[in-house]
């Protein structure tokens, strides 16, 4: 009777480090499918056109947004110091170091991940991964491996594109509606933001995230309960996962990067 | 295959836009642009005093940025801040007796080195070392010299 609770405690511990070491074997499993595709780059490339090129819509619309925000906010701060000059560098750091990597990572899982998951999920619920085995076609090369290639190659790109659109929606604020100099809003960037410390850690970021988010959202479809609850909740926790995962990471590589 | 064809070019797409965007945070947000300066040369300049210089601020004269600070370190001998100073091969003509300043770009801005040139016939060589130099203003320094004068005045 006492014992109950502690028993609960150590069944879900149990289902915890085992799911955990399933994650890992199928990682390797994964990473070990990843030579076949060089056979096959037709699959990558349908992948990372699912993946990337239909996130690309939400990329470029949150960006812009998230730059003009950034401009708006950072001009009026800025104001009150006589530093509206700056405003470039404050909005390209931002999103450069910061929320070009971690934003594109959350709406990443959110776009592309559940979609991973569920296609995934599905996949196995009505046994067309058996059925693959059945044929003598691993899954883990012909469904998974490209999947999680896409994934892995596409966020970085989607991040850049993420930083850039939102530098020039900065600019349009900045210096078309609140009139700050053009040629600081540049100069000023250019002088602050470095090539090494910034962009490439920036860069490097989203290459973790990226392969975090996909390993994440084949993973949970590949582990999913087959039925239709089930993978329901597989997808909700590819998002709540990779959201978690993604700030964590997030607060690591920033204390690694720039915590010195 | 026409479906396969459009996915085919939706990827194209997806991927030079995304190197264009690398492209485009590397020149024209960050410093690659403009912290690259080519061939270059070395001059050495010491000061009493550098304040807040860093390595990589910029050298410039008459507000032309000429090249960056290269290194930045101390001289026991003789207790001076030696600061290594890289500069364009394009700018190779400056005179012996070039005053070395540093300033601060605006009231809160960046440190950086202003050279002078003087009026000698022969030109610095890489590796040589300024002689004039002027160091950084120290704002408490200067507050502390401000009311010590007051105070001087005001006793007399």
């Amino acid at each position: 009777m006492i014992l109950d609770p502690l028993q609960r405690l150590g069944r879900s511990g149990i289902s915890f480090f085992g799911r955990l070491g399933r994650g890992n074997v199928f990682l390797l499993q994964t990473l070990a499918g990843l030579p076949a595709l060089l056979l096959r780059p037709g699959l990558i490339v349908r992948q990372i056109y699912s993946v990337g090129v239909l996130t690309l819509l939400i990329i470029l619309v949150s960006g812009l947004f998230v730059g003009m925000v950034l401009g708006l906010q950072g001009y009026n701060t800025l104001a009150d110091f006589g530093a509206e000059e700056s405003l470039g560098v404050a909005v390209a750091l931002a999103l450069v170091r910061e929320l070009g990597p971690v934003v594109t990572g959350l709406l990443f899982a959110g776009r592309a991940g559940s979609a991973l998951t569920a296609e995934i999920g599905l996949m196995k619920a009505t046994e067309q991964l058996s059925g693959m085995e059945m044929m003598a076609v691993d899954p883990m090369k012909r469904v998974i491996a490209p999947r999680f290639l896409a994934g892995f190659l596409s966020m970085p790109l989607l991040a850049a594109i993420f930083s850039a659109v939102g530098v020039y929606g900065g600019f349009f604020v900045g210096v078309g509606l609140l009139g700050v100099d053009e040629g600081a809003y540049w100069s000023q960037m250019q002088a602050n933001v470095d090539l090494q410390d910034d962009i490439y850690n920036g860069v490097i970021k989203s290459i973790v995230f990226g392969f975090a988010v996909a390993w994440i959202a084949v993973f949970e479809g590949y582990d999913a309960v087959p039925t239709s609850e089930g993978v329901s909740r597989a997808t909700t926790r590819t998002v709540v996962h990779s959201a978690l995962v993604v700030l964590g990471l997030d607060f690591v590589l920033t204390a690694l990067m720039f915590g010195d | 295959m026409k479906q396969s064809k459009a996915v085919e070019i939706g990827v194209g797409l997806f991927v030079a836009a995304g190197m264009a965007a690398l492209f485009m945070l590397a020149m024209k947000v960050s410093n690659l642009s403009t912290g690259n300066i080519g061939e270059s040369y070395t001059i050495i300049a010491a000061f009493d005093n550098i304040g807040g210089l860093k390595v990589r601020s910029p050298v410039t004269v008459s507000g032309v940025r000429v090249g960056r600070v290269d290194s930045i370190s101390y001289d026991f001998e003789t207790f001076e801040a030696v600061v290594g100073l890289r500069i364009g091969t394009a700018y190779d003509k400056f005179p012996e007796d070039t005053t070395a300043s540093i300033f601060t770009a605006g009231l809160l801005g960046e440190q950086y080195v202003a050279l002078d040139p003087g009026g000698s016939d022969d030109n610095l060589e890489p590796g040589d070392r300024i002689q004039l130099t002027q160091s950084a203003l120290v704002l408490e320094q200067m507050i502390g010299q401000f009311l010590y004068n007051t105070a001087a005045s005001e006793g007399e």
